[in-house]
């Protein structure tokens, strides 16, 4: 019992392959190449079907997840090339291919090729969003690059013509499919720029498969679009496709009509803009004007001016009543005034110097006459005075002695009086007066008395 | 802003727009107002003029040796391709 073999389930065999087959690093990602047969769009959006070549077939499934955004339909006998992973469907015991991408045969290395060059320009940043130019909000003048012929042109045309019909339209006609076709739309843009008119362009075609698009894949077509002066809007194909000339154009437009309606406003919206404008316009200005002229209106109502007389009239007796008053308060200072001014003047009157010099005059002439009298009475008694004095002088004159026979005695010099012998010498000479003259003599001899001195 | 005729769309949409800008929220002294006014209707007539000239011209551009010529572009109807 000890070698027993180990028994697995069947879910255990199952599950230990898709184990091995899963972790395998091929067939976790296999690119195969085959024809579909037995195809089923299953209700639940899964695919179910199967892919053969000449010698060998294998089973596959691509999940709704996967498919939703398949290119292409795929039918039976459609040649694809799909993408996926390789593991069991454990119920069954089969194996299946996973298909997680598909495209139809032939264009692979397209796909291929459009995914290296979308990497590439990216990576340069020519689809960076600061690199797009904003486009015109009202162009002068529109170049349409596309095939002359076809549902393109005209939705872009009949577009225009409906939107904004004053632009001019320069058509520059070009290939949009087959080998031709890049150069051309290259040869297209660098005209268009070099003949100057148009300020937006719309360069594109209507939609078809990966190869009918291609030009709009290739790097030349990328190049003069990032090149060109004029902003470019892309139109190519429909809604889904994305082309490497939609991620560089400055404005990518799902269609050839919406690259119109992008291209230029809308006559009517730009009317009503208009009409809007001058409605603003003049609302603005008539409510400027109203508003003034409501407040003219209001100073004109003002009392002032609708009563102008009655204003006057008041200001008139204003003046009447003011120039009253002034001359009343005139009148009441000048009385008060010359009140004063007649007491001053009495007052003045009282000490003027005219009546007091009378005064002083009467008072001189009094004091003078008093004088007089004064003197006249001193005048008389010094006379009288005078008199008797003269009469006693008179009788003590000298004179009258001498009359009598006394003489007087000095010295030479007749200065000194000789009273006493001492005050002579015998020798001098001595002059003696008498009444009637004098007599020059010589003293002889001294001669001293008791009593009384020489004569 | 007297050569109007000279005015693209663009600049006398702009203008315009300025113009009203300034109308409806600027301190414009009455005068100035109206001229701004006169010139704002100005602006209006040239553009609803440009508006109106409908006489689409669509033209097919081809470059010759002699450089560039254009000829009215008639539509041929065969709807192929796309």
């Amino acid at each position: 019992m000890a070698n027993e073999p180990r028994i697995y389930s069947i879910k255990e065999l199952n599950r230990y392959i898709r184990m091995k087959l899963e972790a395998d690093p091929i067939l976790g990602d296999v690119w195969i190449r085959g024809e579909i047969s037995n195809f089923t769009h299953h209700s639940s959006g899964h695919m179910y079907f199967t892919l053969k070549d000449s010698d060998s077939r294998v089973k596959c499934i691509m999940f709704a997840s996967h498919n939703q955004r398949l290119p292409f339909r795929p039918r039976e006998g459609t040649k694809v090339i799909a993408r996926g992973n390789v593991s069991v469907y454990e119920r069954d015991g089969n194996y299946q291919f996973y298909v997680t991408a598909m495209q139809p045969d032939g264009i692979g290395s397209l796909y291929l090729a459009y995914e290296q060059l979308k990497g590439k320009l990216e990576a340069e940043g020519l689809f960076a969003a600061s690199r797009k130019r904003p486009i015109p909000r009202f162009p002068r003048a529109i170049g349409v690059i596309t095939s002359p012929t076809g549902a393109a042109v005209r939705d872009i045309m009949i577009t225009l013509q409906r939107r904004f019909p004053a632009v001019p339209i320069y058509l520059y006609p070009v290939l949009v499919q087959g080998t031709q076709a890049a150069p051309s739309i290259v040869k297209a843009i660098e005209a268009i720029n070099r003949f100057g008119a148009a300020d937006v362009l719309i360069v594109g075609r209507g939609g078809g498969s990966l190869e009918e698009l291609w030009a709009f894949n290739e790097e030349a077509v990328a190049r003069s679009i990032a090149g060109s002066a004029i902003p470019v809007i892309s139109a190519v194909g429909h809604e889904t496709d994305f082309t490497i000339a939609d991620f560089v154009a400055d404005l990518r437009a799902a269609t050839p009509t919406a690259a119109a309606e992008l291209a230029v406003p809308h006559i009517q919206e730009l009317k009503s803009q208009l009409a809007g404008h001058r409605q603003r316009m003049e609302q603005a200005v008539r409510y400027r004007v109203q508003a003034r002229k409501d407040r003219l209106q209001r100073v004109k109502r003002s009392p002032f001016f609708m009563y102008p007389r009655k204003y006057m009239l008041d200001q008139a007796q204003r003046l009447d009543r003011l120039t009253e008053q002034l001359e009343e308060r005139m009148r009441r200072a000048t009385g008060k005034h010359g009140a004063r001014l007649s007491k001053l003047q009495g007052a003045l009157g009282v000490h003027d110097p005219r009546e007091r010099a009378a005064y002083a005059a009467k008072r001189l002439q009094g004091a003078a006459k008093s004088l007089e009298g004064a003197m006249a009475v001193v005048i008389n008694g010094k006379r009288l005075k005078l008199h008797g004095m003269i009469k006693q002088l008179d009788a003590l004159s000298p004179l009258k002695v001498m009359a009598r026979g006394y003489s007087l005695v000095y010295d030479e010099s007749e200065g000194r009086l000789i009273k006493s012998i001492q005050e002579v010498q015998p020798g001098d000479v001595v002059k003696v007066k008498v009444a009637d003259g004098q007599l020059d003599c010589h003293v002889w001899a001294l001669k001293g008395e008791q009593k009384g001195g020489s004569k | 802003m007297e050569a109007n005729s000279e005015l693209s769309f663009e600049e006398a949409m702009e203008r315009l727009e300025q113009i009203v800008s300034k109308l409806e929220n600027g301190d414009v002294p009455l005068e100035a107002a109206i001229e701004l006014f006169q010139e704002g209707m100005k602006l209006s007539q040239l553009c609803g003029g440009k508006l109106e000239q409908i006489e689409r011209k669509i033209e097919v551009l081809i470059e010759t040796e002699q450089g560039f010529e254009t000829k009215p572009f008639a539509p041929a109807n065969e709807d192929k391709g796309e």
